[in-house]
């Protein structure tokens, strides 16, 4: 049983090791080699690469590129940084004789609202007052506008490009709502000063060591996810509707709601990292729901090669660490660096760095193997890994 | 007079749409670094405003016309130089485009930023530029207003002569309906490709020197305007000038009357919100070109 | 506008990193060889228990600001300003005898960003404190992880105010003291009905907040005839202008920032609304958020005659202003502007240094606590003392602009106004 699901999750030994590969790095690698503060970046980055790991799926594989990724994204922290900031805002009412006790007109209600003459809390707000309809919300709200959505454009078979724009302007639509709805998002502050969630103090070095194996689990976890459902039959049809999506309708296959399907996983995926972000930093503004940083998610997909749920990972550390690092020394450059990447990626290695790995990863592979006796060990460790291949 | 406040913005959005409705609507090529060629024109305006007042100052009430015309060059050029560099390899794959040309778009930025420095600039205008004209007391129609509508006028007429009525139109159109065909009966189709992209971002090269009338400049001005843009072109159909005109026209007045009635924010909510509601019912947008596929 | 010092303004820009490395790597040095006279009675023992980076000669600060994105042109001011301070502090000697060494990271204009340096500029660095920060968004980012890691920042931008922090020294007006007096100023030249115009983010909508409260409880027979926000960025005023046009009012309240201002003058100035058609008619238009360095972008001939109400201009007569903007022209150019950001920017090293001496201690706890009270007479705006909500007692002023860029101050309060984040009654 196990071994059916493993071969049905990876179809040979590459993808294995690649997993494998990238469970090491996310859980022993970082972690030795961060101190808490920079594990909690590291935590950060991860969460954008939830986004990225939903682009794969709808863009790479169903070829659909949505330019407002950030959006779902952007639902998920927000949900989440209401029901902390509501946690917050009992703490405040709890402390008292504070200072921001003095601020507040209404005790318990988020301050921000209440510097929008706001005096009772929104409706719109209940849903987070409780957990478990925090959680529910962060993923069905996301996916049922991706839903909607996908249902009204690709019903009418609206192409790729147009599908982008429009996904770009209703980005952008929501950035607006969201700067401009002030008492009920914060504005363009966005919801700020978040420490607790469930009495658990988020902001101190454990809880940042802790929420960061949790994000790298989730995120090992959605891989997992994503990697289920694209050896599935359903996989299989998105690949063939992406290459040749006439042909497929012709065979009597909905076209739609395949497409659908993929952009609302991606959608809900996307959201889970929102709400760890959210969780992680301990803060969500509108900047991060806007078009550039939905281009941002784009090009760390391409980076990791599109086709490469693990590539995707690698293309969102890279980018981010090279922002912190390379706009510490040289801010200037960065952005040169940036478009760089973005016209290489495109124009040179279309496969990212997924491609470059399987152009010459087996080459490199053999010249390893020639050299040392890995292979042997690692049959040794894990006969269970090197099964399916001698099976295919 | 609320009609003029619309109009002056239907002209901003129609520059801007010209060039790429050539370029997205003809050749299929998502330029994201659209709005850059814009700010490189307005630039080179302000750079032509600040050698003519330091050099000779009588020339200052004529060179804006001069500037325009740089400005456009300046643009052709770069224009030119990121078809063959770039775009010209992507040319089946629209949707990489889109990234390439944001990345361009970054570039040119940082570029503009580089050179530039980053504080807003603005061109000093001549002096038949301000002001305003009122033929009643209360009407009052500011001029440089009228100079945008008037360009922006003379270029719509001037793209749909040389698209319908010019033997390089037709190369262009030929090209799009099918390349092999069109390099077959002779037509040089990479030189067709690269002049319509480079004429694209002339296009937006004059809209941002005509732009400096109303507005500054600065390395991120573009960009403000780009997702506009885009939306103007799918609004009205890609492809058609027709409909890119009556596009520009409708969301600039739309949003223009509704601003007066609503606030500024909910304006644009509401028509950006109408015009993706219209584009899901209606994808080709308001003019489609009838073509089977 | 003088061609020259736009390029020369814009080199400046562009180099502006480059030069803040190179002078931090002199500061290092000029540390390495200084010997601190007054050791023996401020042992390092003594005056930094809490693990932060101060040494027998040196003390570390942080400087936060953005260098690169479109928060850069405004926060470049107030990095030059931080700067300049800090040079002028160490040339006499330094704070308890220890030179001054900067630490600068780059906010890059996006909040996140901003949380992420400003938690390794306290955990990693361990800096004494922090002068940084421009925009509300990027403050509110930082707050939450100064109040956590026990930091000190100086923030100088004017703001909305309903924030009072342990860990934050305000040196900017807060918006009480830059809005009403301004209001009476206008209602004593006559003005009646008011329409307020803004940006759409939280400092606008506050201050207006505010405003209208103002205007209709406190200011006899005055009423708010419109009151409108464009998003940032915003670049077509017209239907506003329209508006405006047709309700008439006595004075335009303008908070618009950024790169829409230069639009929203240029429009202005094309539909006929000028200072000098507005006087004609006993109007005017008052800004609070228009300063030196908005006008060198906006052109001083579009907004000659219009009002500013703020605590600082660069053509201020006083004694300590001619030192400053001389010493400031020195050390950054001669064609810089100076607005009233980076005045309040130049205070936040200057009441640091005066606050840990007199604390005895670079300890946060300890320089908080000593901050109230705690003034500083060289100030260019004139004198200034932190109250004992960490923001400042400091004077209002009108000015009018002038087609050179620079303001004439045509008034001033006659105390100096106290500092009140969180008004009752104006909530």
């Amino acid at each position: 049983m196990f071994k059916q699901s493993i071969k049905k999750l990876f179809p040979d030994r590459a993808h294995q090791l690649s997993f494998l590969i990238l469970a090491v790095v996310l859980l022993v690698g970082i972690p030795l080699f961060c101190d808490s503060f920079r594990l909690n970046m590291a935590a950060k980055y991860l969460s954008l690469a939830f986004a990225a790991v939903g682009l794969v799926i709808c863009w790479g594989y169903g070829g659909i590129l949505s330019l407002g990724q950030a959006a779902f994204w952007g639902i998920g922290g927000y949900c989440m940084a209401a029901f902390l900031k509501l946690e917050a805002a009992r703490n405040i009412a709890m402390e008292q004789g504070s200072d921001q006790i003095k601020a507040l007109t209404t005790v318990g209600l988020p301050d921000f609202m209440d510097w929008n003459q706001i005096t009772e809390l929104p409706r719109l707000w209940y849903p987070f007052k409780s957990f478990p309809l925090t959680m529910i919300c962060l993923l069905v709200v996301p996916g049922l506008i991706a839903y909607l959505l996908g249902n009204a454009i690709f019903k009418r078979r609206v192409n790729g490009v147009y599908f982008a724009i429009i996904t770009q302007a209703l980005c952008w639509l929501m950035e607006i709502l969201f700067v401009t709805s002030q008492g009920l998002t914060g504005g363009i502050n966005g919801i700020t000063d978040l420490r607790t969630c469930l009495g658990w103090d988020i902001q101190s070095d454990s809880a940042h060591n802790i929420l960061y194996f949790l994000t790298a689990l989730l995120l090992l976890g959605s891989i997992l996810l994503s990697k289920r459902v694209l050896h599935s039959k359903m996989g299989k049809i998105l690949v063939a509707i992406r290459d040749m999506e006439d042909r497929v309708r012709f065979s009597g296959y909905d076209v739609s709601n395949f497409k659908v399907f993929a952009f609302a996983f991606a959608a809900v995926i996307s959201a889970i990292g929102g709400a760890l972000f959210s969780l992680n930093v301990g803060f969500m503004s509108p900047k991060l729901v806007t078009i550039e940083p939905s281009i941002y998610m784009v090009i760390f997909c391409a980076l990791g090669g599109r086709r490469s749920l693990i590539g995707a990972v690698y293309g969102t550390l890279i980018v981010c660490l090279g922002r912190t690092f390379l706009s510490e020394k040289f801010p200037e450059l960065w952005m040169f660096i940036m478009g760089g990447i973005f016209i290489l990626t495109t124009v040179v290695c279309s496969d990212g760095l997924a491609g470059l790995v399987e152009q010459y990863g087996s080459r490199l592979w053999n010249f390893i193997k020639k050299y040392t006796r890995i292979d042997v060990l690692l049959a040794k460790i894990s006969p269970r890994l090197t099964l399916s291949k001698e099976q295919s | 007079m609320q009609g003029f406040a619309g109009l002056s913005q239907f002209s901003v959005f129609l520059l801007m749409a010209l060039g790429l409705a050539i370029i997205f609507g003809q050749m299929k090529v998502i330029n994201m670094a659209h709005g850059e060629f814009l700010t490189a024109g307005a630039y080179t305006t302000v750079v032509i405003s600040d050698l003519v007042t330091k050099y000779c100052p009588s020339l200052l009430p004529y060179y804006f016309i001069f500037a325009i015309i740089m400005a456009f060059v300046v643009a052709f050029l770069l224009g030119y130089l990121v078809e063959f560099m770039l775009v010209r390899h992507l040319y089946h794959r629209a949707l990489d485009t889109l990234l390439a040309t944001w990345g361009v778009s970054m570039i040119m930025q940082q570029g503009f930023r580089f050179i530039f420095g980053g504080r807003e600039d603005s061109a000093i205008l001549p002096e038949w530029l301000m002001g305003s004209w009122s033929p009643t007391d209360t009407i009052d129609i500011p001029l440089n207003g009228l100079f945008l509508l008037g360009t922006s006028i003379v270029m719509t007429l001037l793209v749909a002569f040389l698209m319908h009525r010019s033997r390089w139109g037709l190369n262009v159109r030929a090209t799009v309906q099918n390349r092999e065909m069109a390099n077959a009966v002779g037509i040089n189709t990479k030189k067709v490709d690269r002049v319509t992209f480079a004429l694209g971002c002339g296009i937006a090269g004059i809209a941002g020197a005509v732009f400096t009338t109303i507005g500054s400049v600065s390395p991120a001005a573009g960009s403000l305007y780009i997702v506009d843009t885009f939306i103007v072109v799918v609004f009205g159909g890609a492809g058609s000038l027709l409909g890119t005109v009556l596009a520009a026209f409708s969301i600039a007045q739309s949003q223009s009357i509704l601003e007066f009635f609503l606030s500024g924010v909910l304006a644009k909510v509401w028509v950006l919100a109408i015009v993706v509601g219209i584009l899901m019912i209606k994808p080709q947008g308001l003019i489609a070109n009838r073509v089977r596929k | 506008m003088n061609i020259e010092s736009k390029v020369r303004n814009r080199a400046l820009a562009g180099k502006l990193g480059a030069a803040c490395l190179l002078s931090a790597a002199l500061n290092a040095a000029a540390a390495d060889d200084w010997k601190n006279p007054v050791l023996d009675k401020y042992p390092t023992a003594a005056v930094a228990t809490s693990g932060i980076s101060v040494g027998d000669n040196y003390v570390t600060v942080g400087q936060l600001h953005s260098i690169s994105g479109t928060m850069a042109i405004s926060e470049t001011g107030s990095v030059e300003a931080e700067r300049l301070a800090i040079k002028q502090i160490n040339d006499m000697g330094g704070v308890l005898g220890r030179k001054i060494k900067i630490i600068q990271e780059d906010g890059a204009s996006d909040w996140p960003t901003f949380a992420e340096k400003a938690k390794k500029l306290l955990v990693q660095d361990k800096v004494a404190s922090v002068f940084g920060c421009w925009t509300s968004a990027s403050r509110k980012a930082v707050l939450p992880i100064f109040e956590k890691e026990n930091g000190m920042l100086y923030y100088p931008t004017f703001y909305e105010g309903l924030e009072a922090s342990k860990n934050v020294i305000y040196t900017g007006q807060e918006a009480t003291q830059q809005i009403l007096w301004g209001l009476d100023w206008a209602y004593a030249q006559g003005c009646r009905t008011f329409y307020l115009i803004g940006s759409d983010y939280i400092w606008p909508r506050t201050s207006n907040k505010i405003a209208r409260r103002h205007i209709e409880e406190h200011l006899k027979g005055c009423k708010v005839v419109g009151e409108d926000y464009y998003p940032l960025g915003h670049t077509s005023f017209g239907s506003l202008i329209n508006k405006v046009k047709l309700k008439k009012p006595d004075c335009i309240y303008s908070i618009v920032v950024g790169g829409s201002n230069v639009s929203w003058y240029k429009q202005l100035h094309a539909a006929g609304i000028t200072g000098e058609s507005l006087a004609k008619k006993n109007k005017l238009l008052l800004t609070i958020s228009t300063t030196e360095d908005e006008i060198l972008g906006i052109g001083g001939e579009n907004c000659e005659g219009f009002y500013a109400c703020m605590k600082y201009f660069q053509s201020l007569g006083n004694e300590n202003n001619v030192k400053f903007v001389e010493a400031f022209k020195d050390m950054w150019g001669d064609d810089s502007v100076i607005g009233d950001v980076t005045q309040a920017a130049y205070l936040g090293p200057w009441l640091w240094k005066a606050t840990v001496e007199k604390a005895g201690s670079f300890d946060i706890d300890n320089v908080a606590t000593a901050s109230e009270d705690v003034e500083f007479t060289g100030a260019p705006e004139g004198y200034v003392r932190i109250a004992d909500n960490h923001h400042l007692w400091s004077k209002a002023r009108i000015g009018k602009m002038l087609k050179n860029g620079q303001f004439e101050m045509i008034a001033e309060s006659d105390e100096l106004i106290e500092p009140n984040p969180f008004p009752e009654g104006y909530k």
